[in-house]
């Protein structure tokens, strides 16, 4: 038995050369063995899901890192072949990040019922003091987002509308566009957990 | 449907808000709307698994692990400490990587253009895992203070960015440690996003001269909390966990 005895460490912002520490490779130092996080698949029903971080004046941060954490294709975490978990600076032409993976299955909620395929994120970067944490569904699943037991938690649903991706049309594998906006207007819904 | 284990709500007030324009840089990046309290599911709870089999054999030595000609020019330090969580708990097999400017104050990066020098056998980047007792260490030069605009010149204390899984979602933390004894703590700007002198405390590592190594470098005893979790006594079972 036991009872909160400690008090977690305090956040600190990433800083402006969080890429040193975390993507060495893109940072211009020697790339590390096992650095190519941003893909987590490359068999399988590839997709790929890209967007950008935007600023209260509407421009992309170029110095951040989002990471991401997903189910594999049947539902499960930490399933084995599938580590579930990437990486990606926010710093591609136009502030890019993208990830190259396959699309999540159904976990359950809490009370057993079925969530909504989703990717939980999780945002650092320069002037963010505590990293920000948000979910990406996906657009195609509309039934069940309409019953997902986290966006029903969002008060105002057209907040809720700012964790859905857009499936952008193209030739090869599908593109999820998915934009985060840190203030302003559509300011994207992020989660205390 | 029983759901033992869910982590301690996160003590906010020990963390620095999104919105502190004394450090400007959090003004345009900061949500301006609430966050939405979300109850712990199995995508909060679950979290990448890491071990000591991902590192390279000089990850935890950032005195030789980028270095051409030599080794990197600076105070010699080894840096250790436990991490627990909130139940005074080992959190055993858990990645930490570390990043820092050098022994002038500058870091390895395109966009540093601090006029001190770069130290090209200093990288400025390493990792280590804990061990089954939550203990970590790694070997650096201590990284010298540098300024930065912020209220025309303001001067970072020497620190040293670190990042930190735990075992789920929920216990992911990033932050910087500072050293025991330097001035530039208390007048930092970015220090001072910390609502709480007593949180900022626990982000300074201390000299630990017992941990020496004699005539080749001094020691430093920096400890990290993650999150806890709950036990669960009534909840649809018996009690524990
Ligand atoms: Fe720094």
């Amino acid at each position: 038995m036991t009872s909160h005895i400690l008090k977690e460490t305090p956040s600190q912002t990433g800083g402006p050369y969080i890429h040193i520490g975390t993507v060495p490779g893109f940072a211009g130092l020697k790339t590390r063995s096992q650095e190519q996080q941003h893909i987590l698949a490359t068999a399988g029903p590839v997709i790929r899901i890209e967007g950008a971080i935007y600023d209260g004046t509407g421009a992309a941060i170029p110095d951040g890192i989002i990471e991401l954490w997903q189910a594999d294709p049947s539902g499960h975490y930490n399933a084995p072949g599938f580590k579930g978990w990437g990486r990606a600076p926010t710093g591609g032409p136009g502030g890019i990040w993208s990830f190259e993976t396959v699309k999540p299955g159904v976990v359950p909620w809490r009370d057993g019922r079925p969530q909504a395929p989703h990717v939980t994120l999780a945002i650092f970067a320069r002037g963010i003091n505590i990293h920000l944490h948000t979910r990406m569904y996906f657009p195609e699943d509309e039934a069940a987002l309409v019953a997902d037991p986290v966006l029903l938690t969002i008060e105002h649903p057209a907040r809720r509308r700012t964790l859905v991706a857009t499936r952008l049309s193209g030739d090869g594998m599908p593109v999820y566009r998915f934009d985060i906006f840190l203030q302003g207007d559509p300011e994207t819904v992020f989660f205390d957990i | 449907m029983a759901f033992d284990g869910e982590f301690f709500r996160r003590d906010r007030r020990m963390h620095p808000p999104a919105y502190t324009p004394g450090y400007k840089s959090s003004i345009l990046r900061s949500p301006r709307l609430a966050l939405v309290s979300l109850e712990q599911s199995i995508s909060e709870r679950t979290g990448p698994v890491f071990s000591a089999e991902h590192l390279d054999a000089l990850d935890n030595d950032l005195i030789r692990n980028y270095a051409e000609s030599g080794e990197a020019i600076g105070e010699r330090i080894i840096v250790h400490g436990r991490v627990l969580d909130e139940n005074a708990r080992p959190v055993a097999n858990t990645l930490i990587e570390v990043w820092q400017a050098n022994a002038s104050g500058r870091y390895r990066h395109l966009r540093d253009t601090y006029l001190a020098a770069l130290d090209p056998n200093f990288g400025g980047c390493g990792r280590c895992v804990t061990d089954a007792d939550g203990y970590y260490h790694f070997r650096t030069i201590r990284p010298g203070p540098y300024p930065w605009r912020n209220n025309g010149s303001d001067w970072r204390p020497a620190h040293i960015h670190f990042s930190i899984f735990g075992h789920a979602f929920v216990q992911r933390l990033v932050s910087q440690f500072y050293f025991e004894g330097d001035p530039l703590i208390a007048r930092c700007p970015i220090v001072a996003t910390i609502p709480d002198w007593a949180a900022v405390e626990r982000l300074i590592a201390r000299l630990d001269m017992e941990h020496q190594v004699p005539f080749d470098c001094l020691t430093y005893r920096f400890d990290i909390v993650l999150r806890g979790q709950r036990s669960t006594y009534f909840e649809n079972r018996p009690a524990g966990n």
